[in-house]
C-alpha cells in the first residue's frame, strides 16, 4: 500500500455557521438592529431577567426576543406578558441554537422597523459558546445559588461572552453567597470582564444594566454613522 | 459526561465529516484514511467526547474507516506587560505564566479546525 498523501485543508469545522452567523450580522448592521444573546444554566433566572428586561426597554426601542427552547413553550408565553413580539426556536434534541436556526426564525418575522433584538439561548453553559449568532453583545448569567465556582467550571462560556450577570442577589445571605469570591473567580477567567449584580425581584441593579445596555447600543449606532459618513467622503 | 454535552460534540463531528466530504471532493480520487483536527480549549469541545462522537458519526458514510487525530492547540495570549505571547497559568487562571499579569487578549485556544488530510490513493 502506498504512503497516504496528507493535503491541507485548514477548515473551521464550524465555517457554516460563521458564515451564516457572518450575514446576519451583516443584515442587523444594515437595518439598525442591536441583538442581544443570553445563555445561562438551566434556572438561572434568564427568563425572568429577560422578561424584566423587555419591559423596560419597550417604550423606549421596538424590540423582540427569540427563545430557544428544547420542547416547551413556556418561556416565550412568560415573555409574551412583556407585550412584545415573542418567537419560540423549539430545538428539539439539540442542546444549543445555531445561526441557521435564527435565520430561519427571522424569515417573514423580523420587523422591519425593529430596533433591538433579544435571543434567549437553550439553558446550557456547554454547547452554545461555540456557536456565533450574529450578536452584537452575549450575556452569561448565573445565580447567587449556583455557587461561586461556577465560572471555574465553565470557563470557556465566560470566554465567549462579553458581560456576566450575577442574578437573584436577592437570596444572597440565604445562601452565604461570596459575591467577592465571585467576581474574583470571574475575573480569573475572563480579566476585566464586565459584571454586574442583579436582583429582578428587588429590582436591585436593573437600571444599571439598563444604562449599560443603552451605552452600548449608542456606541454601536455611533460606530454605523461613522462608517456611513466615511462611505459618504 | 452529561448526554446534553454528547449531543454537542455529536454535531461536531458531523460538521467535521462535511467538512472533509466536501474537500475529499474537491481534491479528486482517493479515500481519506485520517483527518488532522486543531482544538483549542476555548474551542468549548471536549477531546474525549468529540473522539466517541465521531466514531457514531462516520457509520454508515463514506468515511466510516477514516481517523480523526487530534491535535491540541495551547492557549496563547498577550501579555501587555511583559509585551509578548505567553502561554496562561490555567484556563482557570488567565493570567500570564511569566509575570502573573491579567491576560484578556487571546491570540491562541479557540481553534476547532480541519488543518488537514490524508488521502489514499
Amino acid at each position: 500500500m502506498k504512503t497516504p498523501r496528507l493535503v491541507e485543508v485548514r477548515q473551521r469545522v464550524l465555517k457554516q455557521n460563521d458564515l451564516i452567523a457572518r450575514g446576519l450580522r451583516q443584515r442587523f448592521h444594515e437595518s439598525g438592529i442591536y441583538v442581544v444573546s443570553l445563555v445561562s444554566s438551566p434556572g438561572s433566572g434568564k427568563t425572568a431577567f429577560l422578561e424584566q428586561t423587555l419591559s423596560m426597554v419597550r417604550t423606549r426601542h421596538r424590540t423582540a426576543a427569540l427563545v430557544g427552547d428544547l420542547a416547551t413553550d413556556n418561556d416565550a408565553v412568560r415573555l409574551a406578558r412583556s407585550q412584545v413580539p415573542v418567537k419560540q426556536i423549539t430545538t428539539g434534541t439539540v442542546c444549543h441554537l445555531e445561526a441557521e436556526m435564527i435565520r430561519n426564525a427571522l424569515d417573514g418575522w423580523m420587523d422591519p422597523e425593529l430596533e433591538l433584538l433579544f435571543i434567549e439561548n437553550v439553558g446550557n453553559l456547554v454547547c452554545p459558546s461555540s456557536y456565533d449568532l450574529g450578536e452584537n453583545l452575549r450575556l452569561v448569567l448565573m445565580s447567587v445559588t449556583e455557587g461561586e465556582d461556577k465560572p471555574l467550571k465553565y470557563p470557556t462560556i465566560y470566554n465567549t461572552a462579553d458581560i456576566a450577570i450575577i442574578t437573584k442577589t436577592d437570596l444572597a445571605p440565604a445562601v452565604e453567597f461570596d459575591a467577592a469570591m465571585a467576581h474574583t473567580n470571574i475575573h480569573s477567567v475572563r480579566p476585566g470582564m464586565e459584571i454586574l449584580d442583579v436582583s429582578v425581584k428587588t429590582g436591585d441593579g436593573m437600571q444599571q444594566w439598563m444604562r449599560l445596555l443603552e451605552s452600548r447600543i449608542a456606541e454601536s449606532r455611533a460606530a454605523q454613522f461613522n462608517q456611513v459618513l466615511e462611505a459618504k467622503r | 459526561m452529561t448526554p446534553i454535552g454528547a449531543m454537542h460534540e455529536l454535531s461536531i463531528a458531523m460538521s467535521i465529516l462535511d467538512v472533509v466530504e466536501e474537500e475529499s471532493i474537491r481534491h479528486g480520487e482517493g479515500r481519506v484514511a485520517a483527518i488532522h483536527l486543531k482544538l483549542g480549549p476555548l474551542s468549548g469541545v471536549a477531546k474525549e467526547a468529540l473522539l466517541a462522537a465521531f466514531d457514531l458519526a462516520r457509520e454508515e458514510t463514506p468515511l466510516k474507516e477514516c481517523q480523526l487525530l487530534i491535535e491540541e492547540i495551547p492557549i496563547v495570549v498577550y501579555c501587555p506587560v511583559c509585551k509578548t505571547e505567553r502561554s496562561v497559568v490555567s484556563i482557570q487562571n488567565m493570567c500570564c505564566a511569566v509575570c502573573a499579569s491579567p491576560t484578556p487578549e487571546v491570540l491562541a485556544g479557540r481553534e476547532l479546525e480541519v488543518s488537514a488530510m490524508e488521502l489514499c490513493q
